[in-house]
């Protein structure tokens, strides 16, 4: 899969059930689209592959993520 | 695009489009009955929409005080301002304790009671006796129940081997000669191929479109596409008119924010800093019933007194409570408040508007799920080989307005009837397939070609937004003649633009500006429903509410609207008064 089919592919895994992780990754994509590396993009791929609820829980911060490594994601999907 | 001139060929006993709870329900049905079944779906299953649902689903269990289904169904009746059909409300209301302990077979971890029976809680407009007092009814998975009732779903099918096409688009539905659907065209959206999916039997089970309005809480896969491809292959869609509003969702976003913040304390203010719900319910004030406030908003941002740079939301006002009230109390909203709105409700208001959350009407079918129209003066004529039920049908049982809890029952006890129709009627037909008509997939390519090789066109976004603002400023929560008069020549002007979108990207894999441009070929036939039927509906019932005709006006208007695709227009049929084995339920003003 090419870098920009790659991109695509996680455009789609971004939208969700849950109306405030649709609008939380739309504001990350229209932050940070362009400028994404193959690290947060590994990062993101992970992060998306949560559960809806849980998902927004480690937004909201009423939850933590497991991994440290995606903290950093996370932080981003933050940012109001 | 060679491939689409001669497409591949996938053949299944039953296909379903959606995997929400309605379509994941009818797929056990069909699976444990040895069909082959294919359920083809945008997103995957636990991501379907009905992942939001955290209220619970209703069955008059009567697991920690009597309750009855003959109540649930006054309870339904009441609340639909009769306009729901009283033989699919009793089918649904007598069917909820069997499909709410079928689901606890399967898995579902619903909250208990400590004798172990399954624990109910109460729910506004859910009465004992025919209206008289509180009954506790909704069963819950603490405030996950959709995601529960996704998960113990989505298991059972794959233990009973049903065949999931996941992160495929359903394009168009296949008719034959005859009106007999044979299948849909869909889309792989990894490798853009089209393939007809040739069934006996296909359900629509595909959600809702409130993705119509520009304020919404609906998640962004809500764009109508069972309606949409209805429409296109000449199905009428039923009172669609009839939508529900939250009053209180964030300016711009749509996220909920909670009855419980006006319970708390919260204050609605407009652009003056007047307290208006003082003038509208000098009583109740913010605290008086959904419709209330959401009229007194429209209201208010119609006559001018709305906030901001284009006076079009309201403020909800925290900033008198003490911040340990908000903090302790309110955490989840001070966090949307700061995520979605921008302030932090400590020390701003947060702007709100009413905002759009389930879709009354649908696709019409009976409470078998099978699909109905009209044909030979009968309006019960059914469309052999389509099935619909969950949002996008209407059976009718939520008729002018839904009774809180009653969308997670709509979707298993129609679900499973659509799943056993499905069943029956296939172990009729013969065992080979019915020849696919020649044209089969020629309108599912005929789009995606327009697309494909428009030129000058229209940007697939800015129409969208068009269309969600005059569907939010025409056809609101409060509709006003002049407005909704307007509505239709706009709306019938967005479509032109929508018949002309340009996306810039043509590659095929996952390629979103293309499947945003198809998901708005949709949304654009809901819109265009529920504009024309709102403005012909000249009374006000259930979550119709007109300025011009504030009353229920059951001599001209109990009846269905049916709006069709081909020349934009509507006709109508009677509702179905009478119940299968009771009494009708009389008509009576609907007060609480």
């Amino acid at each position: 899969m090419t870098d920009a089919a790659r991109l695509n592919r996680l455009r789609w895994h971004s939208r969700r059930g849950l109306l405030e992780l649709d609008l939380v990754l739309e504001r990350f994509w229209l932050r940070h689209g362009e400028t994404l590396d193959e690290g947060q993009a590994e990062a993101l791929e992970q992060v998306l592959a949560l559960e809806e609820n849980d998902l927004w829980d480690i937004i909201c911060a009423r939850q933590g993520i497991g991994d440290s490594r995606l903290q950093g994601m996370i932080e981003l999907l933050r940012e109001p | 695009m060679n491939q689409l001139a001669h497409p591949t060929i996938r053949k299944f006993d039953a296909i379903i489009v959606g995997a929400g709870g309605a379509g994941l329900r009818a797929a056990i049905q069909l699976s444990e009955s040895g069909l082959k079944t294919a359920v083809i779906s945008k997103v995957f299953p636990t991501r379907s929409h009905t992942v939001a649902a955290q209220g619970g689903v209703a069955a008059s269990l009567g697991n920690s005080e009597e309750d009855s289904w003959q109540w649930h169904m006054y309870d339904t009746v009441k609340g639909s301002d009769w306009l729901g059909d009283q033989d699919a409300i009793e089918f649904m209301c007598r069917k909820a304790n069997e499909v709410v302990v079928e689901l606890e077979h399967y898995g579902m971890p619903f909250d208990r009671l400590e004798n172990g029976k399954i624990y109910q809680r109460p729910f506004g407009g859910h009465m004992s006796n025919f209206g008289e007092k509180p009954v506790r009814r909704a069963c819950a998975a603490a405030d996950r129940t959709g995601h529960a009732m996704l998960h113990a779903m989505y298991q059972r099918n794959v233990r009973a081997n049903t065949q999931f096409f996941v992160e495929w688009m359903a394009l168009d539905l296949i008719r034959d000669i005859d009106g007999q659907v044979l299948g849909v065209t869909a889309m792989e959206m990894e490798t853009g191929e089209v393939v007809i999916f040739q069934a006996k039997a296909t359900l629509f089970a595909t959600g809702g479109a409130g993705r119509i309005y520009y304020s919404s809480t609906n998640a962004f896969i809500n764009t109508g596409d069972g309606l949409g491809m209805a429409a296109r292959a000449g199905i009428p869609l039923e009172d669609m008119e009839f939508w529900q509003f939250h009053p209180t969702g964030v300016a711009g976003a749509g996220v909920l924010i909670t009855e419980g913040v006006r319970g708390e304390g919260g204050i609605l203010r407009n652009s003056t800093g007047e307290r208006f719900m003082e003038r509208y319910a000098p009583n109740a004030k913010d605290l008086a019933s959904r419709d209330v406030v959401s009229r007194a908003m429209a209201t208010e941002i119609k006559e001018g007194r709305g906030c901001g740079p284009d006076k079009d939301y309201l403020l909800l006002d925290l900033t008198h409570l003490d911040p340990k009230t908000i903090m302790q109390r309110l955490p989840g909203i001070r966090e949307i408040s700061l995520q979605f709105a921008g302030t932090d409700p400590i020390k701003e208001s947060i702007p709100v508007v009413p905002t759009c959350h389930y879709m009354m009407g649908g696709i019409p079918t009976n409470y078998h799920g099978q699909v109905v129209v009209t044909k030979d003066g009968r309006h019960d004529a059914v469309v052999p080989g389509f099935y619909a039920a969950g949002e996008c049908a209407c059976a009718s049982v939520h008729g002018a307005n839904r009774l809180g809890t009653n969308s997670l029952l709509d979707l298993l006890v129609f679900g499973k009837s659509a799943g056993e129709s499905m069943v029956s009627d296939i172990k009729a037909m013969p065992a080979a397939h019915k020849e696919l008509p020649q044209d089969g997939s020629d309108l599912a390519r005929s789009r995606l070609a327009r697309l494909e090789n428009q030129q000058s066109g229209a940007n697939v976004h800015e129409v969208q937004l068009a269309m969600r603002r005059v569907m939010q400023d025409h056809c609101g929560v409060f509709r006003f003649p002049d407005m909704l008069a307007q509505g239709v020549t706009k709306i019938l002007e967005v479509e032109k633009q929508v018949m002309v979108t340009e996306i810039r990207d043509k590659s095929q894999v996952f390629n979103t500006a293309r499947l945003e441009a198809l998901e708005l070929d949709n949304l654009i036939e809901v819109a265009k429903a529920t504009m024309v039927s709102a403005e012909a509906r000249r009374e006000s019932r259930g979550a119709q509410a007109r300025e011009d005709f504030p009353d229920r006006d059951d001599a001209n208007w109990l009846k269905h609207t049916l709006w069709h695709r081909e020349g934009n227009r509507l006709d109508f049929k009677p509702v179905q008064m009478k119940p299968l084995s009771v009494d009708s339920i009389e008509l009576k003003k609907r007060v609480y």
